[in-house]
């Protein structure tokens, strides 16, 4: 199995001065999975979910995405923090969509998908215009390449932020709670969206309060609290049968 | 029907009332007075022992025209110098690097804290401490035949303000939201791309109000070079009129000039903030003059 597994997180800890965020999480997410990262505000899935990209330092632990230790070189028994430009070199082919979306307002749709790819993997205008114009069609928006995010609904500007994170061709895609600044008729739009990006075999870390598209899509689920993983695994066994108390207590609240 | 009448008086449908727009009492008032006031400035310029046809003579002398030009060109090299160094530095300030943000605030601090008259003057007489000026073994020169007057009072009026601009864009820099740097660097940029491609080209809107104002403070300021020897137009004016005594005549025409290199600059950055308004409102942009002259024509042909 250890073959197929893309992301692995050994012990990750995180403070932020004294207070522990993540203490001490494990675990590995297999190529092409889905893994829905569940939790109270506050239980540290955010966090977690920018570690994996470099985002945050890390206190302790690695985080492996491919054969590579994210945002660290290991020599000996040290990790040394890599320079700025070889940690954006390792972002390249991993994705992220955050929770405000966070497009960029003074480019227009198509150049907000095409700035990655043309400034960072030097692929040449016209093919990456084509690219963003497949992505477009692909997320449900064809012929927006030339508005503003402005003119937007929050799901559309959502669905540009996913096409903008599959434009650099990631392995694998971090959403970091992306319906939940969406208003409630919007939300099923992003999901199918998502949906569609799990059926296409896409390696997903979910970090969401939609049960219902953690029961559906998710291969695990991982319920988070208080800075560690509590319960994980499918989405019908921790769901349906949560074993944790915490699990059960915020189950009960959600439903 | 009961439910059609609200409370209040009645008897009047509402379709005959009319509707009467607030007056606006003060407006006409401040008007009378602000015509008042420039009727009684024009008397008193026409009574005064202006001579007007020296105003009109001395509009067009190559010496004053030329004194203009050279306002103009120090304005626009001290302000590029300013912008570059007031950009570097404050990302420089915004570094998470001790050393990098401490240079930059030691040089704010510095060339913000002393006056740029002194400033002026330190650069021009730089050559009591650096007489000579060079790369070891490819060149030297001696500095006062390098640092001219013009020269002195580009870098003089440039550093002073690169330290103002320095906080204007570092400012700009903030108003912009963390979540655009982050998203820069999820799509692989470094910092400095995210800053260069994302993160500045918004900041821009909020920097260039109060920079078009500084272009134009520098405009005024490059006459303090008069006190380093540059030949810039209040300084020529001056000479002028220490010979034939027309004071009021040449400080006019000055008045004229230094109004339309600043009439010209404000069209300039009204076309400037227009492009860099790009996405930031779901509202169109303001409208051009050009545009809404052929807008009123246009509804007015419809008519």
């Amino acid at each position: 199995m250890t073959t197929n597994v893309l992301v692995r997180a050994e012990n990750v800890h995180k403070s932020f001065g004294l207070n522990e965020v993540l203490k001490g999480i494990n675990l590995e997410v297999n190529s092409g999975e889905v893994v829905c990262l569940l939790g109270a505000s506050g239980s540290g899935k955010s966090t977690f979910l920018r570690c994996i990209n470099h985002l945050e330092t890390l206190s302790n632990g690695r985080i492996w995405v491919g054969d590579k230790v994210v945002g660290y070189r290991q020599d000996g028994n040290r990790l040394f923090e890599l320079s700025d430009k070889e940690a954006a070199r390792q972002r390249r082919s991993i994705g992220m969509v955050f929770q405000r979306f966070n497009l960029f307002p003074h480019m227009t749709v198509l150049e907000n998908i095409i700035e990655g790819p043309v400034l960072v993997n030097k692929v040449k205008p016209a093919e990456a215009k084509r690219h963003a114009s497949e992505l477009l069609a692909r997320v449900g928006l064809e012929g927006r390449e030339q508005s503003y995010p402005r003119q937007l609904s929050g799901g559309q500007q959502q669905r540009v932020a996913i096409a903008r994170a599959l434009a650099m061709k990631p392995e694998l895609i971090l959403f970091d709670e992306p319906t939940s600044a969406l208003d409630p008729e919007l939300v099923g739009e992003v999901l199918d969206v998502m949906k569609d990006l799990a059926k296409s075999g896409l390696t997903m870390i979910v970090v969401t309060h939609e049960i219902g598209f953690a029961k559906e899509v998710a291969d695990r689920v991982a319920f988070m609290h208080g800075g560690e993983i509590v319960e994980l695994g499918p989405p019908l066994e921790v769901l349906g049968n949560p074993q944790h108390e915490r699990t059960k207590a915020f189950l009960s609240r959600v439903f | 029907m009961k439910t059609q009448t609200a409370p209040g008086p009645t008897g009047t449908a509402s379709a005959d009332l009319k509707i009467v727009p607030r007056r606006h009492l003060g407006r006409w008032i401040g008007a009378a007075a602000v015509v008042l006031l420039l009727v009684w400035l024009a008397v008193s310029f026409s009574r005064a022992k202006i001579h007007w046809p020296t105003v009109q003579e001395y509009l067009t002398v190559p010496v004053l025209i030329q004194g203009i030009g050279v306002a103009l060109l120090l304005t626009a090299v001290a302000m590029a110098i300013g912008l570059v160094l007031g950009v570097v530095t404050a990302v420089m300030r915004l570094s998470k690097n001790p050393v990098v943000s401490g240079v930059a605030w030691l040089y704010i601090w510095v060339f913000r804290g002393t006056p740029v008259y002194l400033q002026l003057l330190m650069w021009f007489n730089l050559a009591l401490i650096f007489p000579v000026i060079g790369i070891p073994g490819l060149y030297s020169g001696r500095m006062i035949d390098i640092l001219t007057p013009f020269v002195a009072a580009s870098i003089g009026l440039g550093l002073n303000q690169g330290a103002y601009t320095s906080e204007v864009v570092r400012g700009g820099i903030l108003s912009v939201d963390e979540g655009q740097t982050e998203a820069a660097q999820a799509v692989g940029m470094t910092r400095l791309q995210a800053m260069r491609r994302i993160v500045l080209p918004q900041a821009m809107r909020v920097i260039i109000p109060p920079v078009g104002n500084e272009v134009i403070g520098m405009l005024k300021t490059t006459s303090l070079a008069s006190a380093i020897g540059v030949s810039e137009i209040l300084s020529e004016a001056q000479h002028i009129y220490y010979v034939n005594n027309r004071i009021m005549e040449l400080l006019i025409v000055c008045a004229v000039w230094y109004l339309g290199a600043v009439s010209i600059l404000s069209i300039g950055q009204f076309y400037l903030e227009r492009h860099f308004a790009k996405g930031s409102s779901s509202r169109q942009l303001p409208m051009t003059p050009m545009q809404r002259l052929t807008s009123i024509f246009g509804t007015k042909r419809k008519a």
